[in-house]
């Protein structure tokens, strides 16, 4: 279940958002799109995700030609940037969601929905907060919430929108090694879009740093940092490092 | 003793003289000439009043408006969910077209807007020939008092929704699609009950100003007493007749209408605030 994406180009009216790009990820592995904001890749998390298609190009995933699953079909889970919690349900009705919609042949029972409901609140630790709505929980509880609900419907792969994006650095700290630990536990191939290369480097095995609609540099997270091939990846990386508080880990 | 301020807030004299010009436009404009309608319908008293509904012309007149706000109120509803899921969801060629479009009716004199309708539909209309073979009547009938209605209320309930919608965005629907429902399941479950609150005050003064609308479906309706006299119709005519007690009285009908559909969205408001706080984006 490798990801080959191959060529891709998307255009937004004169603006290339993507200008061919291509990068493969073996099964389970747990990929970080870094870049400064504009350089694309939101826009291939999207394509990854069924919500926007390229001009050009082919994605591969699990033997299957990507692009031509429909996004209700991919079962990929996909978290939002501002999370996109549906805000008139509660936070157990938004977990559950992925599986209410579901064909009545195949939907679980009502019971099933709810342990299922219940061990996935276990699981991002928010035993007990099924009864609130998204507008009465902090944003790193939204963020958990947003990612349970991606995780019922077992997604094949998941997309992550810069997912601390919103919160402070604490608990973004904290979070980071909470969704690393999950992720090692699931084995689901992550992709997540990042511009903070802290936490880039904190979770991922594979990095991709993105500019002006281009991958420039792919590669484990050791060999990006330790030996960046292009002027633009050395000032990237030398110019974050400046501008972040304390060193990387 | 000087008394400490914040600095946005002003001077307490400052506030009152505000609230007190604010207060005295309202009475004036808007408390006074209901209170007079109300006070004239109950002239002769209140069994004279009621009386006024028991003309078989008032009668008809009511029957009519609530038939043409049945089906004018369901139709620019659909209407207006279709244009501002259109408008606020998707980009397309031509949309501040149809944005701009969806405001004429405000911006037409309903007079104007219901000639259109007799140079289509009349006997020296567009149409009128064809219709005549066939015998519709559209101009002087139920279709063109109908039609005439549906233009002048069309922009109510998409008015109210595109703004709400633009400002919800489209993260939630796909959200919903990345999770595996279908359109309509993203629709009935998601779209729809975020919109509900906005959609039920579009319905709501859309239904206030379909029954009581008077310039275009008086151009269209041709005044045929206890057939084609809608309520607002029916108040000019008793008027014109000098029955100001019935006038009165059937205008004081239509008063009753507009307020209780203010009551009902307040109350409304007031029950469901903060659900109402929640769909909009916090």
């Amino acid at each position: 279940m490798s990801l080959v994406v191959d060529s891709v180009t998307k255009s937004f009216g004169a603006f290339e958002a993507l200008k061919g790009v291509s990068f493969t990820a073996p099964q389970g592995a747990f990929v970080a799109l870094l870049g400064p904001s504009g350089s694309g890749k939101t826009t291939l998390l999207r394509i990854l995700g069924g919500l926007e298609f390229p001009d050009d190009g082919s994605v591969i995933f699990a033997d299957l030609n990507w692009l031509h699953v429909p996004a209700r079909s991919r079962r990929a889970g996909f978290v939002f940037q501002n999370y996109a919690l549906f805000r008139h349900m509660t936070v157990a009705q938004n977990i559950a969601f992925g599986l209410a919609v579901k064909p009545r042949s195949v939907r679980p029972a009502r019971s099933a929905i709810a342990q299922k409901v219940e061990e996935l609140l276990a699981l991002v630790q928010l035993e007990g907060l099924g009864k609130r709505y998204p507008s009465q929980l902090s944003g790193g509880q939204r963020q958990r919430v947003a990612l349970a609900r991606a995780l019922a419907i077992e997604p094949r792969m998941l997309l992550l929108d810069e997912p601390f994006g919103a919160l402070d650095a604490k608990v973004r700290k904290e979070l980071r090694a909470w969704l690393r630990a999950l992720h090692e536990r699931m084995g689901i191939t992550t992709v997540f879009v990042t511009h903070d290369q802290d936490e880039a480097f904190a979770m991922a095995d594979l990095v991709a740093i993105m500019s002006a609609g281009r991958i420039e540099q792919y590669g484990t997270a050791d060999e990006v940092r330790k030996s960046p091939k292009s002027p633009f990846v050395a000032a990237f990386l030398d110019r974050e490092a400046h501008h972040a508080p304390q060193p990387a880990r | 003793m000087m008394s400490l301020r914040r600095p946005t807030q002003d001077h307490p004299l400052t506030r009152l003289a505000l609230a007190a010009i604010a207060i005295g436009f309202i009475s004036v404009f808007l408390v006074l000439p209901l209170a007079t309608v109300f006070s004239q319908a109950l002239s002769a008293g209140f069994g004279a009043a009621m009386r006024s509904f028991d003309d078989p012309e008032a009668r008809a007149a009511i029957r009519l408006t609530l038939l043409t706000a049945a089906i004018a109120v369901p139709l620019n509803t659909i209407f207006g969910i279709a244009a501002s899921w259109a408008i606020a969801k998707f980009d397309f060629r031509g949309k501040g077209l149809l944005t701009t479009l969806i405001d004429v009716p405000f911006s037409v004199s309903p007079v104007v807007s219901g000639l259109i309708y007799v140079l289509i539909f009349g006997l020296q209309g567009w149409l009128g020939p064809m219709l005549r073979e066939w015998d519709v009547k559209v101009i002087f009938a139920l279709p063109g008092i109908v039609l005439a209605t549906i233009f002048v209320t069309f922009p109510f309930v998409a008015r109210e929704l595109i703004p709400l919608m633009t400002d919800q965005g489209r993260e939630e629907e796909e959200a919903a699609a990345s999770l595996g429902a279908s359109g309509l399941q993203t629709f009935l479950r998601v779209t729809l009950p975020n919109i509900k609150w906005g959609l039920l005050y579009g319905v709501l003064l859309c239904n206030a100003r379909a029954m009581g609308e008077f310039g275009a479906v008086s151009v269209v309706s041709g005044h045929i007493r206890g057939l084609t006299n809608t309520l607002p119709l029916h108040v000019e005519v008793l008027y014109n007749d000098y029955q100001y007690v019935a006038a009165f009285a059937v205008a004081s009908l239509l008063a009753l209408l507009a307020i209780l559909t203010l009551v009902v969205k307040s109350l409304l408001e007031w029950r469901y605030a903060d659900e109402i706080a929640a769909v909009h984006r916090h």
